[in-house]
């Protein structure tokens, strides 16, 4: 009878202490993530971000607000409105969303925002940018160990200084397998169209082919998908970006430079979620696995041992800070 | 047939027939909410009052009514000449480079109130130079104006991108934009204005462009019907040959009437540029040029229909937005599709309600006429 009742009252105390903290918690996650003009479904960047909030939800069983800007001033129009309604953390994928979630963040002091790609100094904002030049490094070294003519290739997406970064790691990888390592550069376009224009990546693709290279590493969104069908049809070989793309033709792929949008997207509201959450700037490179390459059962046939070992110690090398991969952007060139 | 035809009183054709065509696209809109299980009724709602329900979902409805009322103009000015201007998405590019540029030149040096009026003229003026291009070629060399005004959208963009990317874009800076204007090149918020007086207004985009628009409406009605100017664009359009004849030059009225067309649109930039975003940016142009000839279509080139439909396009925009926000399942695909189907009906099937309301207009006013003529 007395254990019963203290059981109950032991319940009753549990109860009563745990309820209000479980409530506390729910009530203070309710995550939103803000798209940017790409869409959610761009195949690229915005649909890296969705699988990992995605994940979230799945793992968490917490739903998530989302909204997909359409034109400039919709991005901060967006951003109050979700901490308006209460949203907390609150994402915003890309560095054309800094300015807009700059000044929400100022508004909204108490609520916490994550931007993708960019940096806010603020003490409620989390910065995730990436070192897409180590991943770019590590891919171009792909290339070089296996190019048979010496000659590789790179097809950008729209002429920013942000492609150039990709371009300025791979063409510094390719080089340093072999100094005489040629690599022939494109970009796709200078308008934002050039992220979703197949066609033209598949031109670009045939005339560097028709160069002699026969690797073509392509940081295009959904222009590489032209890039890719090319290199299958002429026997070439391609590297895909920022998600996995081995598996698209497989055997063709070589293989695919991480961006981990995901996982930093993931770890945003796993992060609130679980209360770890922490403001301030995170570099995602090798070091933290936020930048890597992807090798799977699509492309193990296509990477020997040998490369793979040069890689890995190439990695190794750039995480001690043996190897220092020149970033385009900190000098606004590719001099290295 | 041997009856004397019943006139068609105007406001069938300017009231009547827009509403049945709002009303059409509305319906099958409601359809297609009603087939991704969205209640029609409470996605009205859901626009309505995010659209005009309180005085931010205010601001940014009348902020997206400013661009359209210019470009609507822009498109309306040279329809009235029977040029069908479609540039208006580059001529308002172009406009808002010219604001850029003059502030990102003089504001270190002058204060507000000298750059406000340089920086309408120099929206104008860029404006109006980007359209007179196309002017020359079809009022000298004989290119279609449809043709040469969307190819200049495509130089316009790329020329806005060269420049961001390479020439304007703010050192250290990822996206391609200019540095912010400093204070004097900004122009200032409604609810700034506002709290000049007083009275205290949620922030938002709009700002006092939206009374510029409104001067223009004015100008634009006094420009076309009661200046010699616009007696001269009116009778080109109307008949050339008649014009000809009555002693009018048509290469220089096409001249005329595409810089002013081109100036209206310009204007866009003083909303985006000075007014919101306060740098010069890509994209800022967000597709209002194109919106504009809808603008204009429905608001039968007439300022009071163009504030009119640029009223209705703003809400579509603002309201959509929000039910996008609202309902998970209603997609920003899904919203343009609204919106898409407002031009449809609005623009393209224009007149494909005209012969069956007019019919029955004759019909229902032959009926109430024949006792009476009888009698007499």
């Amino acid at each position: 009878m007395l254990r019963k009742v203290t059981a109950a009252a032991a319940a009753l105390v549990v109860s009563t202490t745990l309820a209000p903290l479980s409530t506390v918690v729910a009530a203070e996650v309710n995550p939103a993530v803000v798209f940017d003009m790409g869409g959610k479904f761009d195949k690229s960047f915005n649909e890296g971000v969705f699988n990992g909030v995605e994940r979230f939800k799945k793992e968490t069983g917490v739903e998530y607000r989302e909204f997909e800007v359409t034109n400039e001033t919709q991005r901060e129009q967006a951003l109050r409105r979700m901490a308006q309604r209460g949203a907390n953390p609150v994402i915003g994928v890309g560095f054309a969303q800094a300015p807009a979630l700059e000044k929400v963040a100022k508004e909204f002091p108490k609520t916490r925002f994550a931007i993708i790609d960019a940096v806010v100094d603020l003490p409620n904002v989390r910065s995730i940018v990436f070192k897409e030049h180590e991943g770019s490094f590590l891919v171009g070294m792909i290339a070089a160990l296996k190019s048979e003519t010496g000659k590789v290739g790179f097809v950008g997406g729209m002429d920013i200084p942000l492609i150039r970064k990709f371009a300025c790691g791979y063409e510094q990888g390719a080089k340093y397998v072999s100094k005489d390592t040629e690599v022939v550069q494109n970009m796709t376009g200078t308008t934002p169209a050039a992220w979703n224009d197949p066609t033209r990546g598949s031109e670009l693709a045939k005339s560097q082919f028709d160069r002699g290279v026969d690797v073509i590493y392509a940081a295009a969104g959904g222009t590489g998908v032209g890039v890719y069908q090319t290199a299958e049809d002429s026997g070439k070989l391609a590297i895909g970006v920022d998600s996995n793309q081995n598996y698209l033709h497989p055997g063709t792929m070589l293989t695919s430079m991480l961006k981990r949008v995901d996982v930093a997207a993931y770890k945003a509201f796993k992060d609130a979620h679980d209360d770890n959450w922490t403001s301030g700037i995170q570099v995602l490179g090798l070091a933290q696995d936020g930048v890597g390459w992807a090798l799977d059962e699509y492309n193990k046939d296509l990477i020997t041992n040998e490369m793979r070992a040069k890689v890995d110690q190439a990695a190794a090398d750039i995480v001690a800070g043996v190897i220092d991969v020149h970033d385009y952007m900190a000098s606004d060139s590719c001099s290295y | 047939m041997s009856t004397a035809p019943v006139k068609i009183p105007r406001w069938v054709d300017v009231g009547l027939i827009p509403v049945i065509n709002i009303a059409l696209a509305f319906l099958v809109s409601g359809v297609i909410l009603f087939a991704i299980d969205v209640h029609p009724l409470e996605a009205v709602e859901i626009i309505l009052y995010g659209a005009f329900g309180y005085d931010e979902a205010l601001g940014y409805t009348l902020y997206y009514t400013t661009n359209f009322v210019f470009t609507g103009l822009a498109v309306a000015v040279a329809f009235h000449a029977s040029l069908f201007n479609i540039g208006g998405e580059g001529q308002a590019y172009i406009g808002g480079l010219g604001v850029g540029l003059g502030i990102l030149a003089l504001d270190p040096y002058l204060p507000f109130i000298v750059i406000l009026p340089l920086a309408i003229l120099l929206s104008a003026a860029f404006g109006a130079a980007w359209a007179a291009i196309p002017a020359y070629l079809q009022a000298y060399r004989g290119s279609h104006i449809v043709i040469t005004t969307i190819m200049f959208n495509f130089i316009a963009a790329a020329l806005m991108v060269y420049l961001m990317v390479n020439v304007l874009i703010q050192p250290g800076s990822m996206s391609p934009e200019s540095r912010e204007f400093a204070e004097a090149g900004h122009l200032p918020f409604m609810h700034e204005v506002f709290g000049w007086f007083g009275v205290k207004v949620t922030p938002s985009p709009l700002n006092l462009s939206v009374v510029w628009a409104a001067i223009c409406c004015l100008l634009v009605w006094v420009f076309i019907w009661h200046t010699r100017w616009g007696y001269e664009i009116r009778t080109v359009g109307a008949n050339e040959t008649a014009a000809v004849y009555a002693g009018i030059d048509p290469k220089k009225v096409i001249m005329l009437a595409m810089c002013v067309s081109g100036a209206l649109a310009g204007f866009v930039g003083i909303n985006e540029v000075m007014g919101v975003h306060h740098r010069l940016l890509l994209n800022f142009t967000a597709g209002y040029g194109f919106t504009g000839i809808a603008v204009a279509l429905m608001g039968r080139n007439h300022p009071v229909g163009i504030v009119l439909a640029s009223l209705l396009f703003g809400m579509l925009y603002q309201g959509g937005a929000e039910l996008a926000f609202e309902e998970p399942k209603v997609t920003r695909e899904m919203v343009v599709t609204i919106q898409g189907l407002v031009i449809l009906f609005s623009g393209a099937l224009a007149y494909m309600m005209k012969g069956p309301v007019e019919r029955t207009y004759v019909r229902i006013v032959g009926m109430t006429q024949r006792p009476a003529a009888q009698e007499g």
